[in-house]
């Protein structure tokens, strides 16, 4: 296009500006340790901290996932079922290898765990997108489907790891490298590839697109279809590398496990700032969103406040607090 | 119950008295509204009599509907005052417009269409009895509500299953329901065919003939010239003045409206137009918009689309792009295409800018940078990453080269301007460098300096050998920029004109009429 009117170039630089919105999960979060200090300075401990981070890791992988569902203008009800169906089929299917593959069975195991977790997510993508049912509605029957599904491989019970497998599959969970423990290495990694897509790729761009107006995303030439469909894969394989931390912890699958994750998962994508209309997701908030909830979880065992058979409870309450901020902060 | 038609004005004496003596219904005086450090309306002061029609001109952005709104209690002036039979009144929600007898029917459908019409009739006013609902007295009253204004669709009918006419009969029906001493009209023919605006203009008459005061908003000027006894011209938000009905024609109204400018207004044509066909369709059909329509637009040329609104002008664009289903044989260029989504329209070089600029165009809540290259993210930034540094030096080049007027580069796209929206939204679409690009509604909402600018973008670009389509209710528009026109009516083509036949009254005529020929030009006015 030649310039039409002519006209100094404008300036080209870049301000960064953090706005509140950004920020805070991130002052919640310290304000949330200072609290835990007052409260209990054993709170502050290494140990205790450690372990806080490293159970939010689950919840943490998953909402990084979710936030890119979320984004999309989607919502996936069922991760916490899937986690279980996963796990149930990743420890079956180690179990089955084991005597042939030995100890090849848990990497056997753990790439079986991605693909049954890609097949899962890209079910529930294309129940959304091609099958055009309200993402609530497709990944509430999923959810149910999955649950149903784990209960009946489990007969009830639980599927154990083979023992033989036990101890080289331990520290997945419980090992550090370098002073940290590797769950929270792996939802670092996790949280910094899906930083990478959503802020730097064409992808983000689509995803964000999406969501914030699937006619604008249309009329400009994104496939809302195929946006939507990867964004519920990507969550499908958050799902599954968070059953891979999971099954060394209990060393079994059963039909309670990741009973009220999705719970968790999604209010920690909420208070982590993305919008749950859809646009633009926040992944680092989303980490600080789980760790946020793991955290208050910690304080109520810690303290005598609240009894922690409310976790639930006070997790549900966060939610709906989170949702009324981004409503009345417009 | 306050819903039975009384009409306690002098009804009866009034049309013997001459006009003079008679006190207004409504006087404004020196209404103003702004918006922060912006006047979209100033010092308007008017007189509405009782039983006469006052229409309310001015284009896209001159502040009639600030001025209806205004006077129908949504917004509050921020200078001026209004007065009602002598007295001042103060409007802060539209339910207190409304009990002092300011009726509004909206210019947009506001039904809802679950419901019946007797539902939708007394909608959060529903009669009672003893208490509960009175369906059988709410039915009696709207069917004699609809028979009053020549309405023949039933009370219990679904508003899904009614006609676009009927409904805005519905509408109209409600708003007259409660007692009313002044009726407004929000541009009320825009959904409407002949036959139906002439059923509307009957009502109108009958309005004024008891007595009620008409406040009539509209552009379309014939309908103006027929029906007014004055005419108030707005003009980039100030009043140009009040004027007898009949002493204006429409070509003065014309000029009143765009002022000194409508000379200027259009770039002067250029013969860049050449015989080498660039786009061309065949048979296409949209199911439920389109049948049968086949054009061509060559290299250089600026092909306008006139109609109705609901002729079918988007819907076969959309449908051609990829955008709605349908089935057309496509050419580009001499060779067939087959178009299957907006990607592949995309691709193969023809661009689209929609006529919902916000709805459809812009992502509203992002910064300019990701709306400019949301559509040539592939071409934009190969390989996998964003590539912000390039994204930034074409938005600098958009924003001087379309003159695109911004405080800052990292304002939001919400927050400019509907013109500069516009420019920004033509800047998105040529960065996929398409051939050919299709125009809907250019212009809709945006000022006049802004206009000027646009029509001047889509000579430049039929001068550097694209082709260009434009689609526009402004037959004014379109006849200042095309080369030629093509008007459609319900679906189909209804004729063609260029060079001396591209006239105002020819398009309208074929837009209107069955068969536009056929029709006597003097009999139509």
């Amino acid at each position: 296009m030649t310039a039409l009117t002519s006209s100094t170039p404008a300036r080209t630089e870049r301000q960064y500006h953090v706005s509140w919105a950004d920020a805070g999960p991130f002052l919640a979060l310290v304000a949330l340790l200072v609290i835990g200090f007052l409260v209990n300075p054993d709170f502050l401990s290494a140990t205790n901290l450690g372990n806080v981070v490293t159970r939010s890791a689950y919840v943490a992988i998953i909402a990084v996932g979710a936030t890119f569902v979320i984004s999309s203008g989607g919502l996936d009800l069922s991760v916490g079922s899937m986690v279980a169906f996963i796990a149930g089929i990743t420890i079956m299917f180690m179990n089955m290898m084991a005597p042939s593959l030995g100890l090849w069975a848990i990497p056997a195991g753990m790439a079986m765990a991605v693909a049954a977790g890609l097949l899962c997510g890209l079910a529930n993508g294309l129940i959304v997108t091609v099958g055009r049912i309200e993402p609530f509605i497709a990944t509430l029957g999923t959810m149910g489907i999955f649950r149903a599904l784990i209960t009946y491989m489990t007969n009830g019970g639980t599927i154990p790891i083979d023992r033989s497998l036990r101890e080289a599959y331990r520290p997945v969970y419980f090992g550090t490298l370098a002073g940290i423990p590797v769950p929270i290495l792996i939802s670092a990694v996790v949280a910094s590839i899906g930083a990478f897509v959503l802020y730097k790729t064409k992808y983000g761009r689509k995803c964000a697109a999406v969501g914030a107006n699937e006619d604008v995303a249309r009329y400009s030439g994104i496939s809302v279809i195929k946006t939507r469909t990867i964004a519920f894969v990507i969550q499908g394989v958050c799902v599954a590398v968070a059953a891979i931390c999971y099954v060394p912890r209990l060393g079994a699958a059963t039909p309670t496990t990741g009973v009220l994750w999705e719970l968790q998962v999604i209010t920690a994508v909420v208070i982590g700032g993305t919008a749950l209309r859809g646009g633009k997701g926040h992944i680092w908030g989303t980490v600080a969103g789980a760790v946020i909830l793991e955290l208050i979880a910690n304080l109520m065992v810690l303290s005598d406040f609240v009894s922690e058979y409310l976790v639930a409870a006070v997790q549900g309450v966060i939610i709906i607090i989170a949702m009324l901020v981004q409503r009345f902060s417009k | 119950m306050s819903l039975a038609m009384r009409f306690e004005t002098d009804t009866g004496t009034l049309p013997a008295r001459p006009e003079r003596q008679a006190e207004p219904v409504l006087r404004a005086e020196g209404l103003s509204r702004k918006y922060g450090p912006v006047t979209v309306l100033s010092d308007v002061t008017l007189d509405i009599l009782p039983g006469e029609i006052h229409a309310i001109i001015g284009e896209n952005g001159a502040g009639k509907s600030t001025f209806m709104r205004l006077l129908s209690g949504y917004i509050e002036p921020t200078q001026g005052m209004l007065s009602m039979a002598g007295n001042r009144v103060r409007f802060t929600k539209p339910d207190q417009a409304q009990a002092a007898g300011i009726a509004l029917v909206h210019q947009e459908i506001l039904l809802a269409e679950a419901l019946t019409v007797t539902d939708n009739l007394f909608l959060g006013r529903e009669l009672t009895r003893g208490g509960l609902v009175d369906d059988k007295g709410m039915r009696h009253v709207a069917a004699a509500k609809l028979a009053e204004i020549g309405c023949a669709v039933s009370p219990t009918s679904l508003v899904r299953d009614i006609s676009l006419a009927d409904r805005q009969l519905v509408q109209i029906a409600r708003a007259l329901l409660d007692e009313h001493r002044l009726v407004i009209f929000d541009e009320p023919t825009a959904v409407l065919t002949g036959e139906e605006v002439e059923r509307l203009l009957a009502i109108i008459f009958g309005l004024k003939s008891r007595g009620i005061a008409v406040l009539y908003i509209s552009h379309r000027l014939d309908e103006v010239q027929r029906l007014a006894d004055k005419v108030t011209v707005l003009r980039d938000g100030k009043m140009v003045g009040t004027y007898p009905g009949h002493s204006l024609s429409q070509f003065d109204m014309a000029r009143l409206m765009v002022g000194r400018e409508l000379a200027a207004l259009y770039p002067q044509k250029r013969a860049v137009r050449t015989n080498q066909p660039m786009l061309s369709v065949r048979n296409a059909r949209v199911p439920g918009y389109v049948q049968d329509v086949s054009f061509t637009v060559h290299k250089g040329e600026i092909l306008g689309f006139a109609g109705m609104i609901g002729a079918g002008r988007t819907e076969l664009f959309e449908g051609i792009l990829g955008l709605r289903p349908a089935n057309a044989a496509i050419e580009l260029n001499g060779s067939p295409v087959h178009i299957r989504s907006q990607r592949e329209a995309m691709d193969a070089g023809i661009g689209y800018l929609t006529e919902d600029r916000k709805g459809k165009g812009l992502l509203l809540q992002e910064e300019l940078a990701p709306n400019l290259t949301l559509s040539a993210l592939a071409r934009f930034h190969p390989g996998l990453m964003v590539r912000r540094r390039s994204e930034a030096q074409a938005l600098a080049q958009a924003v001087s080269s379309y003159d695109i007027r911004v405080k800052s580069l990292n304002v939001k796209a919400g927050q400019l301007s509907g013109g500069n929206q516009q420019k920004l939204l033509l800047a998105k679409v040529l960065l996929t460098e398409p051939s050919v690009v299709v125009i809907d509604e250019p212009t809709r909402g945006i000022d006049i300096a802004n206009k000027a600018q646009i029509y001047a973008f889509i000579q430049e670009l039929v001068a550097q050998g694209k082709a260009c389509v434009v689609i526009s209710s402004e037959m004014q528009e379109l006849v200042g920029i095309c080369d030629r026109i093509v008007v459609m009516r319900e679906g189909r083509i209804s004729g063609e004109v260029s060079g001396e036949a591209m006239t105002e009254s020819n398009i309208a005529l074929l837009a209107t009429s069955e068969r536009g020929h056929d029709v006597d030009p003097g009999g139509k006015l």
